[in-house]
């Protein structure tokens, strides 16, 4: 039997992998996205593991949700990429210090 | 006595003076002066009937006439007092207003201010009627300011002349400190009094007086005598007391009829007149009394030794006039308010005469006021002439003329007075006569004797001026002569009744009214008294140096070159204000600009304000790199932060 | 079997998770994504969700992820310059990382987790749909958020389109501004000096 603590350590895995990524990966903007879609998805099978082990499908209720909100977060950020990148020619992060206080 | 006749009296002048100051273009210059004169001479006549009234058939009037406001249990009002004091004052105002009016004519003739100065002099008999009829506190303050407010208006009536502003700013300036403590005393009467009404006030006087205030924790005052003292400090300042005296000799910047009506005779004797209307009060005080007697007498003494080294014809009567002030404030500190009283009053037509007299001389000497360029006009003006000694010798007291039985009654008064300070009042006032008659003669010797150092202008010879002029000269010398005679009733009879009240202990005059008997004896002893020989050896004195001996005074003078140095500067009176007063407000005002303005509010509070945001800006922008990664980064060490939280 | 299944499972996803992660390029890693959410939705599976399992895999490797590909090849990206420091903070995400997944494990490990802890659930019986348990919850309880996620997504397409829209010039025809046109605004007369001729006749 697959105990419930398997599924959250991969999760945390997953999580952990993600936030590496973030900071080895912090001038390309697209893998930077996709960094945080694994992380999201590593929240997702959380959600569910606990849903499952403890026989509420509300949490499964919450992933749909999550994925919902992901779809949009992931075509507005890819819509403000592709408009970065018409005006500016580069999606490197370094570069796009304009906000500077 | 009605109360019709009593608004008439006070409100004929206020007409006169609108009809020639808001209609003076229109009804031009004739009518203006006489609708003004004509006020002035209703109110006149009538005072003189309610005069009679009260001196004959004993009437007295004290009415409400109008409530102005009421709120809470004060009540504003306008109402009339009328006792003997009031109505003496009443005929002495409008008789010396009237004087003054027909003397004005000539005076002002060619002025371009003719209906202006009109209806200034008519507001002023209004006022000044205003101030002595009330019967409360407020309407007194009311007449107060307004006679002030004149006063400020006719020193400065030469606009252009850059030292008549002046005068009339520094006039105002000083009046407002008299001012200030006279309110401050207004303000006492009420909140102890609870009423603004003279009998009312009056009747809680004793209460009063055992009543004791804590203005400094651990000293106890005594309410009776803080409050008389700043009514007097109003009194110093209208009345030219030391050290508020400054303003007066320059208020001789104004007209000559001016300086004559208001300056000497009439406004200046209000502090006199408030000061008896308040006995009362003072008679609770001894402090208060003590604290007048002593300032009377420095003022009488030192403001005269003024008047011997001045050589600007006004100016040597106006310090004349502050010594008199100061002999009826001695008089009044003695609880001698008949006296200092009846002294106002002879004051009032000599000093007008002297005034006038002084005036038609400036006419004939074409506006020029210095005495040294004068002499000789006694074949020129013998109008003039005559009545300036008649002046001149009442003024120092001569036997038989109207300042020698006011004066000698004061000397007699503050003789009798047993007060601290009486010691020092009687030495001053004895010396005083001795040097009001050296100051007066020196003058009279110059103008009217000796060489003629007049400029004659081509050959123009000095001509006695016209009978507008000459007329109030004489009808002013009359009373200068007779006026003494009404002693036996004013000072040591009961003419005043219940309007002055002298506790029993001070009452230095009925002492002295029991060795009176009649008018002659009183002259016959004064011609044995002390002051009569000082004033004879005045007046040689003055006759030596000026006539006989005319080059002697400047090498006193060279002799006594401090001394010389000293009354020059008036005893520094105005350095001292330029330097700490205005100089010092000046200060005050700097370091309040540079430090509390400039520094605290506009550096510290505003631009600090702006600063310690700009600066808490600077430091925290560096963390607004504006990377993404950045905020990424902090993103995460947060959520890490939070989960060791939950783990530890 | 099943923990067999399991951990080919968990071992293929954290590969790729690893692989999208250190992977150059950005369409590599892309596909290295696509394995991840395939993975996952395996896992899914096993815990018996298998209508958001479809989801993942229809919405997100079928939309989301192609939209991802489209993106990156449209956009002519020069990598070099992404690159740079890749190496240099490696050591510190792997810090970092390493830090967050020991304290996550040791508050989510066997200890607090464990079969012990939390026994396994009974597997449902045949004829149970779990699409229908899901629809049934979200159409009763959570009816109001799932219209408001409507609405995201609604936002979403329209914020996404307005951003990346290019007004183009149209091409189709504006009859009243063709009328209105006068000929002084076509055609300009420009008067000149006839100073050549002479040069050209001599």
């Amino acid at each position: 039997m697959i105990a419930l603590s398997d599924f959250l350590i991969l999760g945390a895995l997953l999580f952990s992998l993600s936030v590496a990524g973030i900071f080895i990966n912090r001038k390309n903007i697209i893998i930077l996205l996709m960094c945080i879609e694994l992380m999201l998805l590593a929240v997702n099978l959380n959600f569910i593991a606990f849903s499952h082990y403890s026989g509420d499908i509300a949490g499964q209720v919450f992933v749909f949700f999550i994925l919902t909100v992901a779809a949009a977060e992931a075509a507005i950020g890819l819509a403000i990429l592709v408009v970065l990148f018409r005006n500016k020619h580069t999606i490197n992060v370094a570069e796009l210090n304009k906000l500077k206080g | 006595m009605t109360e019709n006749l009593l608004l008439t009296i006070a409100f004929a002048p206020l007409v006169g003076s609108i009809i020639a100051g808001l209609f003076g273009k229109q009804v031009g210059k004739v009518w203006s002066h006489r609708a003004a004169i004509a006020g002035v001479a209703t109110a006149f006549v009538l005072s003189v009937w309610v005069l009679k009234l009260v001196a004959v058939d004993g009437q007295t009037y004290n009415e409400q006439v109008y409530q102005w406001l009421q709120a809470g249990s004060l009540s504003l009002e306008i109402g009339f007092m009328v006792d003997a004091l009031t109505a003496m004052m009443m005929v002495v105002v409008t008789f010396v207003s009237l004087m003054v009016h027909i003397y004005t004519i000539g005076y002002m003739q060619e002025d371009n201010g003719y209906a202006r100065f009109f209806s200034y002099i008519s507001l002023f008999t209004f006022a000044m009627l205003m101030l002595v009829m009330a019967n409360n506190f407020m309407q007194l303050f009311f007449g107060w300011e307004a006679v002030g407010l004149v006063s400020y208006l006719l020193i400065g009536f030469w606009y252009k002349k850059p030292t008549a502003i002046y005068a009339n700013l520094k006039a105002f300036l000083v009046n407002r400190v008299g001012d200030f403590g006279f309110l401050l005393g207004i303000s006492g009467v009420l909140m102890y009094a609870g009423s603004l009404d003279y009998v009312e006030v009056f009747a809680q006087a004793p209460a009063i007086s055992e009543k004791t205030i804590a203005i400094f924790s651990g000293h106890d005052w005594s309410v009776m005598s803080l409050i008389c003292i700043l009514l007097f400090i109003g009194a110093m300042g209208k009345s030219a007391q030391v050290p508020l005296h400054v303003w007066l000799p320059d208020s001789m910047e104004g007209p000559t009829p001016i300086s004559a009506l208001i300056h000497a005779a009439t406004m200046v004797t209000a502090g006199i007149f408030m000061v008896t209307r308040m006995s009362p009060l003072f008679e609770f005080s001894e402090t208060a009394l003590s604290f007048i007697l002593v300032i009377g007498a420095i003022t009488a003494l030192f403001m005269g030794f003024l008047g011997l080294i001045q050589n600007d014809i006004k100016r040597v009567i106006a310090y004349s006039t502050l010594s008199q002030l100061g002999y009826m404030t001695v008089a009044l500190g003695a609880s001698a308010y008949a006296a200092g009283v009846f002294h106002l009053m002879t004051h009032a037509f000599f000093k007008a005469l002297l005034f006038l007299g002084a005036g038609s001389v400036i006419i004939a000497m074409h506006h020029e006021q210095d005495i040294r360029k004068m002499g000789g006009l006694k074949k020129y003006m013998p109008i003039t002439y005559w009545t300036g000694l008649i002046g001149s010798l009442a003024l120092i007291g001569f036997p038989g003329l109207a300042g020698f039985f006011s004066k000698d009654s004061i000397i007699e008064a503050v003789h009798a007075s047993n007060l601290p300070g009486s010691g020092f009042a009687y030495f001053a006032v004895i010396v005083g006569v001795f040097i009001t008659a050296l100051y007066s003669f020196r003058l009279f010797f110059l103008v009217f004797h000796g060489k003629e150092r007049f400029d004659t202008h081509g050959g123009h010879l000095p001509h006695e001026s016209p009978a507008v002029v000459t007329v109030p000269l004489i009808l002013l010398a009359i009373p200068s002569v007779i006026a003494g005679y009404l002693i036996g009733s004013m000072v040591f009879g009961d003419f005043f009744g219940n309007a002055i009240i002298v506790h029993a202990d001070h009452d230095v005059l009925a002492h002295h009214a029991e060795s009176y008997h009649g008018v002659i004896g009183f002259v016959l002893h004064g011609l044995t008294a002390l002051p009569f020989w000082l004033a004879m050896a005045g007046v040689a004195t003055a006759y030596y140096l000026y006539l006989v001996k005319p080059e002697l005074p400047a090498k006193i003078q060279q002799r006594f070159q401090w001394l010389h140095r000293l009354l020059d500067n008036k005893y520094g009176f105005d350095d001292f204000n330029q330097i700490v007063f205005a100089g010092g407000s000046r200060k005050i005002g700097q370091l309040l600009w540079k430090v509390g303005d400039q520094t605290i509010i506009d550096g510290a509070v505003v631009n600090g304000t702006a600063k310690t945001v700009g600066l808490a800006s600077k430091l925290v922008r560096h963390v607004q790199s504006g990377y993404l990664y950045h905020y990424a980064f902090a993103m995460i060490i947060g959520l890490w932060l939070l989960l060791t939280y939950f783990v530890v | 079997m099943e923990q067999i299944v399991f951990y080919c499972f968990a071992s293929i996803l954290l590969f790729a998770g690893a692989m999208v992660v250190t992977v150059r390029n950005p369409v590599r890693a892309a596909l290295f994504l696509i394995l991840a959410f395939f993975t996952s939705a395996g896992i899914w599976l096993l815990l018996e969700a298998e209508f958001l399992a479809m989801t993942l895999v229809l919405v997100y490797v079928g939309a989301v992820m192609v939209l991802f590909l489209f993106v990156v090849m449209m956009l002519d990206i020069d990598l070099a310059p992404l690159e740079e420091g890749f190496a240099k903070y490696l050591p510190l995400g792997i810090f970092v990382a390493a830090l967050i997944t020991i304290e996550m494990i040791a508050v989510l490990g066997a200890s607090h987790f464990g079969l012990d802890i939390v026994s396994a659930p009974i597997p449902h019986p045949e004829g149970y749909s779990n699409t229908k348990e899901i629809g049934l919850l979200l159409y009763t309880v959570y009816v109001y958020p799932f219209e408001i996620a409507s609405v995201i997504l609604t936002v979403a397409i329209v914020a996404a389109i307005t951003l990346t829209l290019r007004e183009k010039k149209s091409k189709s025809q504006n009859i009243s501004e063709q009328i209105k046109v006068k000929a002084k605004d076509r055609v300009r007369i420009v008067k000149m000096e006839s100073v050549k001729k002479q040069e050209a006749e001599s």
